[in-house]
């Protein structure tokens, strides 16, 4: 690209702000009655976070590792990538990131859930609510309404936001966290440059789930197999 | 000069099909169209076009290519003639072509795309004549100039064998003016495409002495710098002076603006509204401001931005 200094983010955007916030609209209408599903899917996550221990960190994994898939082919390849020239390749990411959430559900040791007590704990926890019940409510304080929302399981943001929860309840391997941090960039630079006053929020989320990520490695041991407090 | 009954009663039903009655006066409708030549053929242009950068990239939305339907159906009973798109713009392409399906494809249709890839050209101008739903495209461009040295040699073959009628380039926001000057001296073009508007001008120093010298056409985008001009005046009274260039609107100065350069042949604004389409062509009628005028506009235009 000649001149590349000269290009600023604006340039490379191609769609217009209500044309990007009707795909939500037009997702929804066209999924119902999935978003009970990924409800189901939400709380399954929520009821792994409090139990912790035994097969919860496997189960969370596979769910989220099949809300990464749905959401990588019926927004990104067949509804993004009809607006966004990069739609494509976003559809790969996602599916490299259930691939990898796929392998963290099956590998001989289980990805253990780290307590949600504590502040690291908390923080998490509180990001994968924020990502089930606060997300879809942008749309709404927004004057877009229900039709627009972006729901856990359904549109990437929420997804990405309570998948970082998660990876920091698990303390999951540095390659995981990859795919996350860089759809927040992205969708964080998009709002951004669509003037949407959710633009804020994901970059928010990915900062401060990479800052909790970083503090918990530097002030802990490695955790013991199963249900280990994090944080304290 | 008066226009044929026929156009004129074309144009008032479709400002009022566009709901458009309080923005343009009916004797400005009446006014006849204001076209250029294109010099390499004499060929005569309205000086309002249509582009559909973002406006136009709406996917699968129907109610949203409904919409743009209705943006095509004013800009051609408003006048127009050049539709501009590329293969970059998304699903603009399949829009513009399902809406001239949808409206028997106007036979007033000049239809002006790009080339943007750096290799497999041919594929990528037989991909898009297809989203077009046409025959062939009246007008191919290298866009942003990007492999220009293998497309342009192939757009000229194309015009050389009649599969192609004009060849042009593009380039904007100002970027890489110095290849377009030495594209501009060196190679058979028919149009030019660039970025000129009330706020940035610097085509006025060489480009647009150039194209008048080469005879080249000129196309305008970004004429309201992708509508930051319109936001920022919007509100805003109107100067006495725009009844006197018959405008009702701050986009038909900002058009009137560009296409009153004597080097300028086309702007091209995008909306998605059919309102806006039907405005933006009501700048291609009645007087143009003189060069006082002109000076005028940016003068004003800068202290309220």
């Amino acid at each position: 690209m000649s001149e590349w200094w000269t290009y600023t983010l604006s340039d490379f955007l191609m769609f217009s702000k209500p044309t990007y916030f009707r795909l939500f609209a037009l997702l929804n209408e066209a999924v119902w009655p999935a978003h009970l599903v990924a409800l189901l899917a939400g709380l399954a996550l929520v009821l792994a976070i409090l139990r912790g221990a035994g097969k919860a960190g496997r189960l969370a994994a596979v769910l989220l590792a099949v809300c990464w898939l749905w959401v990588a082919w019926t927004y990104h390849a067949q509804r993004y990538a009809g607006i966004n020239l990069a739609g494509p390749y976003f559809a790969m990411g996602f599916a490299l990131q259930t691939v990898l959430l796929a392998w963290l559900a099956t590998r001989r040791r289980a990805p253990a859930i780290a307590s949600w007590h504590g502040p690291l704990g908390g923080l998490a926890f509180a990001l994968v609510l924020a990502a089930l019940l606060v997300y879809p409510l942008f749309a709404v304080f927004d004057g877009r309404g229900w039709q627009q929302a972006e729901v856990f399981g359904i549109a990437p943001d929420p997804t990405v936001a309570a998948t970082l929860g998660m990876l920091l309840l698990w303390r999951a391997p540095p390659l995981l966290w990859i795919v996350p941090l860089l759809w927040c960039f992205v969708s964080g630079a998009t709002l951004r440059e669509l003037h949407a006053a959710q633009a804020w929020a994901l970059p928010a989320v990915g900062v401060l789930a990479l800052a909790a990520m970083l503090v918990a490695r530097l002030r802990m041991r490695p955790l013991p197999r199963q249900h280990t407090q994090l944080g304290n | 000069m008066s226009m044929p009954y026929r156009e004129r009663r074309r144009i008032l039903q479709a400002m009022l099909a566009a709901g458009g009655c309080a923005l343009a006066p009916p004797l400005l409708a009446q006014q006849p169209l204001v076209t250029r030549p294109i010099p390499s053929s004499g060929e005569q242009l309205p000086v309002v076009g249509l582009g559909s950068w973002i406006t136009f990239n709406v996917g699968n939305d129907a109610q949203a290519r409904a919409a743009c339907t209705e943006v095509v159906k004013a800009f051609f009973a408003g006048g127009g003639r050049l539709v501009d798109s590329s293969p970059m713009y998304g699903s603009a392409q399949s829009v513009i072509g399902e809406a001239l399906a949808r409206l028997g494809h106007p036979a007033a249709l000049f239809a002006a795309d790009k080339v943007w890839t750096s290799s497999g050209g041919p594929a990528q101008i037989e991909t898009s004549r297809t989203l077009w739903r046409i025959p062939r495209f009246d007008l191919l461009q290298v866009h942003n100039l990007l492999a220009w040295d293998a497309q342009l040699p192939l757009l000229l073959r194309m015009k050389a064998t009649q599969r192609l009628r004009y060849v042009g380039i593009t380039t904007s926001e100002g970027r890489r003016h110095g290849e377009i000057v030495k594209l501009m001296e060196s190679q058979p073009l028919d149009f030019v495409q660039i970025s000129y508007n009330v706020l940035d001008r610097e085509v006025e120093n060489r480009i647009l002495p150039l194209a008048r010298e080469r005879r080249i056409a000129v196309i305008v985008n970004r004429p309201f710098r992708q509508g930051e001009l319109t936001q920022a005046l919007a509100g805003k009274p109107l100067p006495g002076w725009a009844s006197e260039i018959g405008c009702s609107s701050w986009a038909q100065v900002l058009l009137k603006f560009i296409v009153s350069h004597p080097d300028v042949t086309c702007a091209i604004p995008a909306t998605s509204n059919p309102r806006h389409a039907l405005d933006n062509m009501l700048a291609a009628r009645g007087p143009m401001p003189d060069q006082a005028l002109r000076r005028r506009i940016v003068a004003d235009v800068k202290r309220l931005t």
